[in-house]
């Protein structure tokens, strides 16, 4: 176990800590420090547990918040950011996962899901209103009130 | 010596568990009534070797026993004598002890609180429970031993995570753990219904109220976990849609169907082959997260040092338990019979069209937990599946999920009259279309049509519920009355209704919180004030500060709103001794309708400090919801119709225990 | 028969999603292949670890199969993967270029004065930028880069022999019979 945790932490170290928070980034537009933010927020960090560039304190992910903040100040946008990192690090770096032939699953699938939902739920509707009416057998309905014999409010209490 | 007790203690559970699972299923099928009794006294002594085993893991950490590897790794002298409680469940191999000893309190319960059930039922239930614990022990003594030794001894141990070193943290597990566990009741309920070819309304109402039990410990336990989230990370959110978070919300959404769905089997006698396998479901998710969270096949904030050994363990209970269960399903499902008929436009209909779409969305949350392992597994590449994904998922499926809740509450059973439901959601649609259009208008969010949506729902829900409880109060007149008419509700209808108005109330903390929050990152020196909707805060400095086993900068601030002082606000920035990672302790002035809240970031040098403020309205509202829903569950528990059927014992066992299999062949 | 079929579909499911768990237990979430496998290395202009006035460019590189190394001295499992590096290098089998990551100069130099100096030419990219370029994130990561430039693997984590035979070596072999 304890070997284990040892080769864990050997196989990747990672930059130490460094000072450094999104304070330092200022824009004259704040609509573009918006984007900014927004931008760092979908980006995964590459070397931290499960945390977005603009969480982690990471030494990498403060290199490219200043990578990204440069390309934003030189006019540069979303797009551009976007393909800059991916062409580095792959589409692993975007929390928000590209549309395109191989994620078409991840963004298609879920309405396939739906449909199917709705499909099951118009089956049973449609079953439902044919079959005939199959009443808790008077037997059922027998054991039950013997069993849980409620004193007064045997009723239906969510009318 | 007193280690190796608890190790022994947890092979005698493992022995216990084993004659658990065994003879009280061959007693329900060869009729021998002793060997079906003995299920209960299996189940008691389960515990307690369990609870010794667990008292004694615990002493090894109030005692410093570093030559308990596990103490080693977790325990401190320097830590606090509260989490060193709780460090007992701080880490894997602990966390398995306090599942299977809350498996173990579980099947306690029912052997106490199951004097109405007939023997045959409860001797299967217990069965199915010892399997599930069969298997957690085994888990523990071959791949995760928290008694394992460790030569030579050191001299102090490797400390609690100190992200963990919480209250909130400290009983988050617990909590979260008894509802996972939870769910294994209303399993064990249907696979021994399964069994024995009796599924019925009387078995709905046995399940109901363990798992309506189960859910409020789960409701409790994420909103506890995102509650420690929010304040502990110190970047201000509450949810981020990793897959530990996924891993409990899972449960929850299935455990929430399966509740709604076990109403109308009891009350319908409809929806029963898929009440059960919601209650498989739930329970299967319950089991599929704790695989997640160990095994390493994700990478997640605060998953469990993982082990690929450990992986391959939990996979393989994984296909016994739920493979089981599953062909169990398929063998027996096709003959359960069909329940009652009912209308369209009936609230069957309703309850069903909810239990999908909560069904759906946990089949869309597990796909974008999963994306990740497909993608790398059929080599499509290296993805990640993010909350930008999630959030849309769920914008997609909930304001479904609202409709159909405000209508269904209020339609009847196998059939609501259109014209009447119209007439009386008449007001509700109209109000709460106004106040979703008025939230549209400039000076609220100026035309963000998620602010309309959101609170045009939730004003829907909240209206919905409160036309409901009015004809309910409407009867009698009078204030003698209107008692009366309050009192027929019952408490299961106040529980629903409570429940649901959390709903509503959760409905518009995320709403606001999402779309009127502000956040700041700034530069400061002592001196300096920043501004943040309508409040200053005037930075004074920071100090040096000793905490019991960290040491801590404190800053401090003066908030102030239009002169007027607010709060004293006093963030941490601190560095335990053994583990040296810096962590944040935000520091939150709470309030109702917002939240203000600044985080320490680093210095800078000259005094100076980056921060992080932030304004978060209604975010309380968030987990206020989340309580007003368990608080609800709460109230259903306490019905009369489960208190009474607590007394009426001996009488009951007599009757049904003799019964024969009505439905189900 | 058909109705079971019904009832079957959620252990089907539950079939599916097993047998992505199982083959996920054998997949590593954390490591992040290289989108630029089959591209040529960035442009950069850098000095060398040894002289702050000796620029290197990309292709002063070319002409041979090498092995692209990012170190740093402040890096726990380039010491252990070092003494490998020295063999490799004394063996001659690869040229191993050094990408010095983030790291003092001094500190550097002293290392490879005391552990041996496996690199033919190490270059110092104090600000990390190349590595960027690179799509480094964490050290040490090998990169093999062919005759023209054009990377072919890479490799995160700390270099064994047993990979470099097993792997690299087979590449290599190959590489340089092309080209």
């Amino acid at each position: 176990m304890r070997v284990f945790f040892l080769t864990l932490l050997l196989i990747v170290s990672l930059p130490s800590l460094n000072a450094a928070t999104l304070a330092e980034y200022s824009f004259e537009n704040p609509s573009q420090g918006e984007d900014f933010r927004a931008i760092i927020e979908e980006m995964r960090c590459l070397v931290c547990q499960n945390e977005s560039l603009a969480g982690s304190n990471a030494e990498l992910a403060v290199d490219l918040r200043n990578e990204i903040y440069d390309m934003m100040k030189q006019g540069q946008n979303k797009d551009e950011i976007i393909e800059f990192m991916v062409s580095r690090y792959g589409d692993f770096v975007l929390y928000n996962p590209p549309l395109k032939p191989t994620t078409y699953a991840i963004w298609f699938g879920p309405l396939i899901v739906f449909l199917i939902g709705s499909v099951v739920l118009f089956r049973i509707l449609k079953r439902k209103s044919r079959t005939q009416e199959t009443e808790l057998s008077a037997e059922e309905q027998q054991r039950l009130n013997n069993l849980l014999k409620q004193s007064t409010d045997n009723r239906d209490v969510n009318q | 010596m007193i280690p190796e007790l608890g190790h022994f203690a947890l092979i005698l559970s493992l022995c216990l568990a084993v004659t658990q699972a065994v003879v009280p299923l061959v007693g329900s099928y060869t009729r021998t009534t002793s060997w079906m009794a003995a299920s209960r006294t299996l189940a008691w002594g389960q515990f307690v070797f369990l609870s010794i085993s667990l008292i004694i893991l615990t002493n090894a950490f109030l005692a410093n026993d570093f030559s308990v590897i596990y103490v080693a790794q977790h325990g401190n002298t320097k830590l606090p004598d509260m989490y060193k409680i709780s460090a007992v469940w701080g880490a894997h191999e602990g966390s398995l002890l306090l599942w299977a000893f809350l498996l173990a309190a579980w099947s306690v319960a029912i052997a106490s609180f199951s004097r109405n059930l007939p023997l045959e039922m409860v001797s299967r239930v217990l069965s199915v429970m010892g399997m599930i614990s069969i298997g957690f022990l085994l888990f523990m003594l071959l791949t995760s031993n928290p008694f394992d030794r460790t030569f030579p001894v050191p001299f102090e141990g490797g400390e609690l995570n100190p992200m963990l070193q919480d209250l909130g943290l400290a009983i988050h597990p617990p909590m979260l753990y008894m509802g996972y566990v939870g769910f294994s009741v209303a399993f064990a309920f249907a696979i021994a219904a399964l069994l024995g070819g009796r599924l019925d309304a009387s078995w709905a109402r046995w399940s109901r109220p363990w798992t309506t039990v189960a859910w409020v410990f789960l409701t409790l336990g994420i909103v506890l976990g995102s509650w420690w989230a929010y304040y502990e990370l110190g970047w201000g959110g509450w949810w981020f849609w990793d897959p530990v978070e996924n891993a409990s919300f899972l449960p929850w959404l299935v455990g929430t169907a399966l509740i709604h769905s076990l109403a109308v089997t009891e009350k319908r006698g409809a929806f029963k082959s898929w009440t059960v396998l919601l209650a498989i479901s739930a329970f299967s998710l319950s089991l599929l997260g704790t695989f997640l969270v160990r095994s390493g096949v994700l990478t997640s904030v605060h998953s469990f040092a993982s082990d690929p050994a450990r992986g391959v363990f939990i996979l393989i209970f994984l296909l016994v338990v739920i493979g089981g269960s599953l062909l169990l399903y398929t063998w027996r499902a096709p003959y359960i019979s069909g329940g009652g008929r009912f209308d369209l436009i009936s609230r069957e209909t309703f309850l069903l069209g909810n239990n999908l779409l909560l069904s759906v969305f946990a089949a869309l949350v597990l796909l974008g937990t999963l994306a990740p392992l497909i993608y790398d597994a059929l080599e499509l590449g290296k993805i990640s599946v993010g909350f930008p994904w999630f959030n849309k998922m769920f914008l997609l499926t909930t304001p479904f999920l609202a409709l159909l809740m405000g209508i269904g509450s209020l339609s009847r059973w196998k059939h609501a009259e259109p014209s009447l439901l119209v007439k009386q959601l008449r007001v509700a649609f109209v109000i709460s279309l106004l106040f979703g259009l008025l939230s549209l208008l400039p000076v609220f969010s100026g035309g963000n049509w998620l602010v309309g949506l959101g609170m045009g729902l939730a004003m829907w829900v909240a209206t919905a519920h409160l036309v409901n409880l009015r004809d309910r109060l409407k009867h009698k007149h009078g204030f003698a009355g209107f008692w009366v008419d309050f009192k027929s509700g019952g408490r299961s209808y106040y529980g629903m209704l409570l429940a649901h108005l959390g709903v509503a109330v959760f409905i518009v903390g995320i709403t606001m919180v999402s779309n009127f929050g502000y956040e700041n990152d700034v530069r400061m020196s002592p001196g300096d004030v920043s501004e943040i909707a309508g409040h200053e805060f005037l930075f004074e400095g920071v100090n040096q500060i000793a905490g019991p086993n960290y040491n801590a900068n404190r800053g401090r601030f003066q908030v102030t709103k239009d002169g007027e002082h607010i709060a004293t606000l006093e963030p941490e920035k601190r560095t335990y001794f053994v583990q040296t990672r810096p962590m944040t302790e935000a520091a939150i002035d709470w309030g109702f309708t917002r939240d203000l809240y600044v985080s320490l970031g680093e210095p800078l040098g000259g005094g100076d400090w980056s921060l992080r403020l932030y304004y978060k309205p209604y975010v309380r509202w968030i987990w206020l919801g989340g309580v007003l829903m368990g608080l609800g569950g709460i109230l259903a528990i306490t019905d009369r119709r489960y208190r009474t059927a607590r007394v009426r014992s001996a009488e009951a066992v007599n009757t049904a225990g003799v019964a024969p299999a009505v439905s189900g062949r | 028969m058909n109705r079971y079929l019904r009832y079957s579909i959620p252990l089907f499911i539950f079939a599916i999603i097993a047998a992505f768990l199982f083959k996920g237990l054998g997949l590593n979430p954390r490591e992040i292949p290289s989108p630029l496998i089959g591209k040529p290395i960035p442009e950069f202009s850098l000095p060398t670890v040894e002289n702050a006035e000796t620029i290197v460019n990309k292709v002063d590189l070319n002409g041979k199969v090498y092995l692209l190394n990012v170190w740093a001295t402040w890096c726990v499992s380039c010491r252990a993967e070092h003494e490998t590096l020295v063999r490799l290098s004394r063996s001659g089998k690869v040229d191993i270029v050094g990408l010095n990551w983030k790291d003092e100069r001094d500190k550097a130099q002293a290392w490879l004065r005391q552990l041996g100096d496996p690199y033919t030419i190490n270059i110092f990219d104090k600000k990390g930028r190349t590595a960027i370029d690179l799509g480094v994130y964490g050290a040490p990561e090998t990169f093999l880069v062919d005759s023209k430039g054009i990377i072919h693997y890479k490799h995160a984590g700390p270099m064994t022999m047993t990979l470099f035979n097993e792997t690299l070596l087979p590449m290599i072999e190959d590489l340089k019979h092309k080209g």
